[in-house]
């Protein structure tokens, strides 16, 4: 009783404008508004004018008019956009997996107290801090055909004896953009799932032990399925990263040679932004949404069943 | 932990955590030392005798200084800077109170909101970028910052948002009402009592939020065009390669000093990065 009192007496003080802001509905709305401003602007909009686009004859300079689902028959029957969609799954697919091998392995190695643990956590995270473009730079100078550190090394160590020509070859090409892709993400998953590793009580772990289970055991028994929450929503978020990437293969190869590196992201920039056809452009960048969408779906529900189980 | 002999330690667990480590920094070397190297040095082949790959005995500051004289790296340093402040800030603002409201309040729809911004979390810039190339246009914004400052906070709010969510679901709701018994309004409340305790949940996203925004590429490839516009990372790409040559020193120099004003930035406030990074991923 005495709180309504206090505040209808306060809200005779308040102005009719702040007065209103006392009902949570309309502070709600007043709160939000900025947000679903930008938001509707440069999300919703595009995506609505996306769609448009893809659906048109539009080139740069030259105001198209609706063609239908034209463009996507035309990208379907494209070679290099089937090349493109095998090789965004595949490249989502395999890093995937090694980042999270990876990135979990040196969690573990990293959930333990020794000397120097905070610096070695803060400088591991570097490659994931260092803007993208700038770090893969280093990376393409490190495998330049001609002056690659890697093949002298190789040479030195009697390994090889004529040069690699790491990005002049597609599979090579590909192979290298993956490993940099690894090398990017790891620190990610091993500074998330450490986290997660941290809130695993070690008593479960010391019972494990007495009851006689071997390290691996343990692993798999009590830290795996203990961790797989975290270990869900930091996939879901790298598939989703990895699957649009743009600036890596960009810098590394630009999509060829040939073009047989290219990526959803790449190869709609080169179409829609390199020769100008905004219509095909936007239909390749809209052909991920669909998948996107699954993935965020599957990803989501899955989470839901193992964080209610 | 239980921790077994010495030489087991060791193999299983300190070597591979130096390779780890090795792996990790060592492109960063890499940049580092080819900064410093003279021209004489960097273009021998690679099967070159008396090739010394991992120092050099010449250090040089021609390519910094081929940076600063013959190229706009300075203007580009200040553009992106400018541009990561500005627009940090409009996103902390915009995903602190969205943040407060979707956490706190009670009102129609909260629940379908806040999925709605979980989805704009994950919608990638590459999805959206031609068409928002021809909207940036159309609002006569091309080749200026407010491109990139106005559409930094589509990935950078949402992200905000969630971070911001976490920490205020975690401040007592006791908190607030004892203000409101002692006659503040809501909007006082939550300007004075919870926002001020989430503050450190306010730093991590800023700093996460600026790393990113120093970081975003294709935004600022596609919406710039001319050289004294450029952000470090689009700069560098089209201006230190001309056709087929590569500039490497200078590209080099070029990346490190990029990469400088985050590594400070994060040095300063690596638990909060952590933590902001962590709490972003626990749904």
């Amino acid at each position: 009783m005495a709180v309504t009192a206090l505040s209808a007496a306060e809200s005779k003080r308040l102005s009719p404008r702040l007065r209103k802001l006392e009902d949570e509905r309309w502070l709600a709305m007043a709160l939000l508004a900025p947000t679903a401003i930008l938001l509707g602007l440069f999300i919703a909009y595009p995506f609505f004018e996306g769609v448009m686009l893809s659906l048109s004859s539009t080139r740069v300079g030259e105001p198209g008019h609706f063609v239908g689902l034209k463009n996507f028959h035309k990208i379907w029957n494209d070679s290099i956009f089937r090349t493109t969609v095998w090789n965004t799954f595949w490249y989502t697919g395999v890093t995937t997996v090694f980042k999270l091998a990876l990135g979990l392995w040196l969690a573990i190695l990293l959930n333990r107290h020794f000397k120097g643990k905070a610096i070695i956590r803060a400088f591991i995270l570097l490659p994931f801090i260092i803007p993208t473009v700038l770090s893969t730079f280093a990376w393409k100078w490190m495998f330049d055909p001609t002056f690659s550190v890697i093949n002298w090394t190789l040479f030195q160590l009697g390994l090889i004896t004529t040069r690699i020509n790491w990005l002049g070859d597609p599979d090579l090409a590909m192979t290298s953009i993956i490993v940099i892709n690894i090398w990017r993400g790891v620190p990610f998953f091993a500074i998330t799932l450490l986290a997660g590793l941290q809130t695993i009580s070690p008593e479960l772990h010391e019972a494990a032990a007495i009851d006689g289970a071997r390290p691996w055991q343990r692993f798999w028994h009590v830290t795996w399925p203990l961790l797989m929450p975290v270990t869900l929503v930091v996939v879901l978020f790298s598939v989703i990263q990895t699957f649009a990437d743009f600036q890596l293969v960009y810098v590394m190869t630009g999509g060829g040679p040939a073009n047989a590196t290219h990526l959803f992201a790449t190869y709609a920039y080169q179409l829609g932004i390199g020769t100008g056809l905004l219509s095909e452009g936007a239909a390749i960048s809209l052909a991920m949404f669909p998948f996107l969408f699954i993935i965020v779906v599957v990803q989501l529900l899955y989470i839901r069943r193992v964080e209610t189980r | 932990m239980i921790e077994g002999a010495l030489w087991r330690r060791w193999v299983f667990y300190n070597i591979p955590l130096i390779l780890f480590v090795f792996v990790l920094l060592f492109p960063f070397y890499w940049m580092i030392v080819t900064t410093f190297r003279p021209d004489g040095e960097l273009y021998l082949p690679w099967n070159a005798v008396n090739y010394m790959p991992f120092w050099t005995n010449n250090p040089t500051l021609e390519h910094i200084l081929y940076l600063f004289e013959e190229t706009n790296f300075s203007r580009w340093m200040l553009n992106t800077m400018f541009i990561a402040l500005v627009s940090t800030v409009i996103s902390l603002f915009c995903g602190v109170l969205a943040g407060y409201a979707l956490a706190r309040l009670n009102f129609p729809y909260a629940g379908g909101l806040g999925t709605a911004i979980f989805i704009t979390y994950l919608v990638p810039q590459t999805l959206l970028f031609i068409p928002l190339a021809e909207i940036i246009r159309n609002f006569q914004l091309g080749d200026t910052p407010w491109s990139l400052i106005l559409t930094y906070p589509t990935f950078l709010i949402p992200f905000c948002t969630w971070l911001m969510m976490g920490y205020f679901k975690a401040i007592p709701k006791e908190l607030e009402e004892c203000a409101r018994i002692d006659g503040a309004s809501r909007w006082k409340a939550m300007v004075y009592i919870v926002i001020p305790v989430a503050v450190p949940g306010i730093l991590s996203s800023g700093i996460i939020a600026f790393t990113l925004s120093w970081n975003e590429f294709i935004y600022a490839l596609v919406f710039l065009s001319s050289p004294d516009q450029k952000t470090v990372p689009v700069g560098v790409t089209s201006e230190l390669i001309r056709g087929d040559v590569f500039f490497w020193g200078p590209l080099m120099a070029g990346a490190l000093l990029g990469s400088i004003p985050v590594a400070i930035v994060y040095s300063f406030f690596v638990e909060h990065y952590v933590s902001g990074l962590t709490g972003s991923v626990k749904g």
